[in-house]
């Protein structure tokens, strides 16, 4: 074994991979939740669906998210064959346990799978439908001296184009319209049914769980446990990755839950 | 006092083992949780029955061969505390004790309460070690240590090699246990000669004895006798990974 392949498949090594995945995959939510922050404009969509057309198209954003979905399977699996290891140290286990540890440390392997299943629908609800399914075109009409939209039209079924996306000006040059695929109303619709958005809300507490102790958990695999930067790593996950990402993401299902009441 | 204790009774390695249930009278809050076991076998004695095998030696901890998970904790309810120096006064009268060997498969019971942990020696014979000939004492100030590296060192080298910490740990990990080992060394300049090669053959050592790996829990932390910080653990990612990555050895 060469010395690389010896690193890493030691139990620190996997326990890299594990934070050093597991970090990428929590900068990535920001990004994420910051995009799809957009679902809030009262534009019918506008914005978010031309934010999906450049996410999607743009080369540079199309590696890494090849990456992000390598990075999630390498997470997976590392994670549970940790969990099999770990659970195969133990074989014979205690009649009395009483543990001086959070629930969150101690479940990690069942958060992790239950974020694994709300992934492979996540996907399948919106990545597939993007990608390869038929989702509705919607047409905007914007005036270009105020920047408002003055017409919405959603293109009849059937309508294809050979791009995401299209623009034209209009003759008098003072409107564009702009053609675009509906992710937006796609979400719209999904979001009306209640057992999805429940479905939606339980992920996201599991990301919560998952990221309360994991982010930090991450840092200390690094060897970062430093009491100058600890209350940095703890604020951070605590603040941002258990309470106001998994929040703002809960906020999407619920805001077009409510919209359509 | 009186007590119900359930005590895993196994005969030896290969044997299967369960807990069997005992009462007690008249035992004083005085006294130590081991005293209180050296009743219970004087009992069994008197009734013709084998004694419970259970490991002590100092009583006063700092050995760390007493190692006994009490009604659910490695050492029992106090922190910072290990097994001979609890008191019954930890308990009320009336209580039920459930005691249990440390489970862990690189700590495999060899009788009733006690494990073989020489898993933990082969870890320390592995690198945790300075191998130089020590001569003379030299002047203590031609070798300057700083105050906060030699306090860090000492707090890694209060460890007494217990094993509550795999005892506590879900995943049954030693790594709270071998990186006070490795951060002992690494923090004062004795150690700094066979740093690298030292972390690189400790945590493999460590790995084929089958302790799992650390999900970062703070448990071992929590349990610790000695209240060994999770920062040596920290200390021990950098060390190993330093080490792998910067070392001649391919
Ligand atoms: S680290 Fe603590 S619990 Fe683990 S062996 Fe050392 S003294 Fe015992
Ligand atoms: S008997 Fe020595 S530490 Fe308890």
């Amino acid at each position: 074994m060469s010395w690389l392949t010896q690193t890493l498949s030691s139990s620190i090594g996997k326990k890299l991979i594990m934070a050093l995945t597991g970090l990428f995959l929590c900068t990535f939510l920001i990004v994420h939740m910051i995009g799809n922050l957009q679902l809030f404009k009262s534009d019918e969509g506008l914005a978010f669906n031309t934010y999906t057309v450049f996410m999607t198209t743009n080369p540079f954003i199309k590696t890494i998210s090849y990456g992000l979905y390598a990075f999630i399977l390498i997470h997976a699996f590392d994670g549970l064959y940790l969990a099999y290891i770990n659970q195969k140290a133990r074989a014979k286990k205690y009649a009395k346990v009483n543990n001086q540890s959070t629930w969150a440390s101690r479940n990690m392997g069942i958060l992790g799978t239950v974020l694994l299943v709300y992934l492979v629908v996540h996907m399948g609800d919106f990545w597939y439908e993007y990608k390869f399914g038929h989702l509705p075109f919607k047409e905007y009409t914007i005036d270009l001296s105020e920047g408002t939209i003055i017409d919405t039209r959603q293109m009849p079924d059937g309508f294809m184009l050979n791009s995401k996306i299209e623009e034209r000006l209009s003759d008098d040059n003072k409107s564009k319209t702009v053609i675009v695929k509906d992710l937006y109303q796609e979400a719209e619709s999904s979001f009306a049914n209640p057992l999805l958005v429940l479905f939606y809300i339980l992920g996201m507490a599991a990301v919560s769980f998952h990221l309360v102790h994991g982010f930090r958990s991450a840092w200390q695999t690094l060897g970062a446990n430093h009491p100058k930067y600890n209350p940095l790593f703890n604020f951070l996950g605590v603040w941002l990755f258990a309470i106001i990402i998994p929040i703002a993401f809960a906020a999407m299902p619920v805001y077009f839950f409510l919209k359509q009441l | 006092m009186s007590l119900t204790l359930k005590v895993w009774r196994q005969k030896n390695k290969d044997s299967e083992g369960s807990l069997e249930t005992y009462a007690l009278e008249g035992i004083s809050p005085d006294m130590s949780f081991l005293e209180m076991f050296d009743v219970l076998n004087e009992q069994l004695i008197h009734e013709n029955k084998e004694p419970i095998a259970f490991d002590h030696d100092c009583r006063e901890g700092i050995c760390g061969s007493c190692s006994m998970h009490i009604n659910g904790r490695p050492h029992g309810p106090l922190t910072g505390v290990a097994t001979c120096q609890l008191h019954m006064r930890s308990f009320s009268d009336g209580d039920t004790i459930v005691v249990e060997p440390w489970r862990a498969v690189a700590f495999p019971v060899m009788k009733d309460l006690v494990v073989d942990r020489s898993s933990f020696d082969r870890i320390i014979s592995a690198g945790g070690f300075v191998s130089v000939n020590t001569g003379n004492a030299r002047d203590a100030n031609s070798l300057p240590v700083p105050k906060e590296n030699a306090d860090e060192a000492f707090m890694a080298a209060a460890c007494i090699g217990c094993g509550a910490c795999v005892a506590a740990c879900k995943n049954a990990s030693a790594m709270l246990f071998t990186s006070a080992k490795i951060s002992q060394l690494a923090l004062l300049p004795q150690g700094q000669a066979e740093r690298k090669l030292r972390a690189e053959k400790m945590v493999a050592q460590m790995d084929s004895e089958g302790f799992g790996a650390c999900t970062n829990t703070g448990a071992c932390s929590a349990e610790c006798p000695k209240e060994i910080s999770m920062e040596n653990i920290a200390r021990m990612n950098r060390e190993y990974l330093g080490a792998k990555l910067t070392s001649s050895r391919v």
